[in-house]
C-alpha cells in the first residue's frame, strides 16, 4: 500500500481510528492493533480521578500517533481553547477541527469551523477540519491552510454509509489536500467505497468499536480501505448498459 | 478563596498555585492540561501560577472519543 501523506508526515495505513465507543481499553487495543491503523483520534475532557488507565497509555504501547479532536465544542471560540489545551496535553499541534451545531445530528456546523480553522492555521496548529459533504466549504478551508478535509459520509455514529457519493467525488476531484471521509461508515463496503471515490483515507470508530466483535470487524476495515485504494489505482472499467463479450464473439 | 476546578467549587488557602490544585485531582504531570478562567496554563508556569478568588480552573486530559 502507498503511503498516506498529510502534512508532510507518513502514514503506512489509509485507516484512521477513533477510540469513541470501546467497551474497554483491552476491546480497543485489540481492535487497534487489527485495523493496523498509524493516526487514532482522541477527546479532552474534564480528569477523572477515579479512570483507571489511559487511551494515552494504549496508544503510546502501539506508537501510534495521537490526533485529539475538538469534539463537543459548539463554538469556534471552544474549539480553538480545546485545540490549545490537547496540544499542551498531549505535545502535538495536530487537531481534528470539529464543531458542531446541534446535538441531536451531530452535523458540523460550516461558519464556526471555518471561523476556528483560520484562528488555528494562524496559531501554527495542523489543521484536519470534520465538514459536510460540500465542495465549496471543503475548498475554502483548503485555501485557509488546512492539512486535510475530513467530509462526512453521513451523520456521526448512523452507520447509515455514503450518502452522497457524487459530493465527495467532487470534493477529491478538486481537492489539493488529502480528503478523509469521516463518519457514516456502517460495514467494510462503505469503507472500500470511500476509497474507490479517491478518498486518500477513511476515519470510522463507531462500525469497529460497537460492532459485536470489534477486532475482527477492524480487520475487515483495514482489509476494505486496501482493497478500494488498490481499485482507485488500478481504475475502473466503465459502465455499460450493454453487455460486452470477454470471450471472443463467432465460430 | 473559593475557586472552581472542574465544575466543583472548592475552599483552598490564598496564594495557592496552579500546580498544588492539579495535584488535587491527579500525580501525573504529562498527558494533562489547565486553563484558568478560560486561558490555558502552560506547565511551565503551573507552579508560579497563583490562583485567585472565583478562578474557574480546568484540568483536563485525553479519553476515548472521535
Amino acid at each position: 500500500m502507498d503511503d498516506l501523506i498529510i502534512a508532510g508526515e507518513k502514514f503506512s495505513s489509509r485507516l484512521i481510528m477513533g477510540t469513541g465507543g470501546a467497551p474497554s481499553l483491552e476491546v480497543l487495543d485489540r481492535a487497534l492493533v487489527a485495523s493496523g491503523t498509524r493516526l487514532t483520534t482522541v477527546a479532552m475532557r474534564r480528569l477523572d480521578p477515579a479512570a483507571r488507565g489511559s487511551v494515552l497509555d494504549v496508544l503510546r504501547r502501539r506508537d501510534i500517533k495521537v490526533l485529539p479532536n475538538t469534539a463537543g465544542c459548539f463554538t469556534a471560540g471552544d474549539a480553538v481553547l480545546t485545540a490549545r489545551l490537547a496540544r499542551e496535553a498531549l505535545g502535538t499541534d495536530w487537531v481534528k477541527l470539529e464543531v458542531i451545531a446541534d446535538e441531536r445530528t451531530l452535523l458540523p456546523d460550516p461558519i464556526e469551523t471555518f471561523d476556528a480553522a483560520e484562528r488555528l492555521v494562524a496559531d501554527g496548529f495542523t489543521v484536519l477540519p470534520y465538514i459536510g459533504d460540500d465542495p465549496a466549504l471543503a475548498r475554502r478551508l483548503e485555501q485557509a491552510g488546512c492539512a486535510a478535509v475530513m467530509p462526512l459520509g453521513a451523520p456521526i455514529g448512523s452507520g447509515l454509509g455514503i450518502r452522497n457519493p457524487h459530493s465527495i467525488e467532487l470534493i477529491v476531484e478538486a481537492a489539493g489536500v488529502p480528503v478523509i471521509l469521516d463518519a457514516g461508515i456502517g460495514t467494510a463496503s462503505d469503507a472500500a467505497l470511500a476509497m474507490e471515490l479517491g478518498c486518500d483515507a477513511v476515519l470510522l470508530a463507531t462500525a469497529v468499536t460497537r460492532a459485536q466483535r470489534p477486532d475482527l470487524m477492524a480487520a475487515a476495515m483495514k482489509g476494505a480501505v486496501e482493497a478500494g485504494r488498490l481499485a482507485r489505482l488500478a481504475g475502473r472499467i466503465p459502465r455499460r448498459r450493454y453487455a460486452e463479450a470477454s470471450s471472443p464473439v463467432g465460430p | 478563596m473559593k475557586v472552581t476546578i472542574n465544575g466543583s467549587a472548592r475552599e483552598l488557602p490564598h496564594g495557592t498555585t496552579v500546580a498544588q490544585a492539579v495535584r488535587i485531582l491527579t500525580s501525573a504531570t504529562t498527558g494533562v492540561a489547565v486553563a484558568v478562567n478560560d486561558e490555558v496554563v502552560t506547565r511551565g508556569t503551573w507552579e508560579t501560577t497563583a490562583l485567585s478568588d472565583s478562578d474557574r480552573v480546568e484540568v483536563l486530559t485525553a479519553v476515548q472519543g472521535g
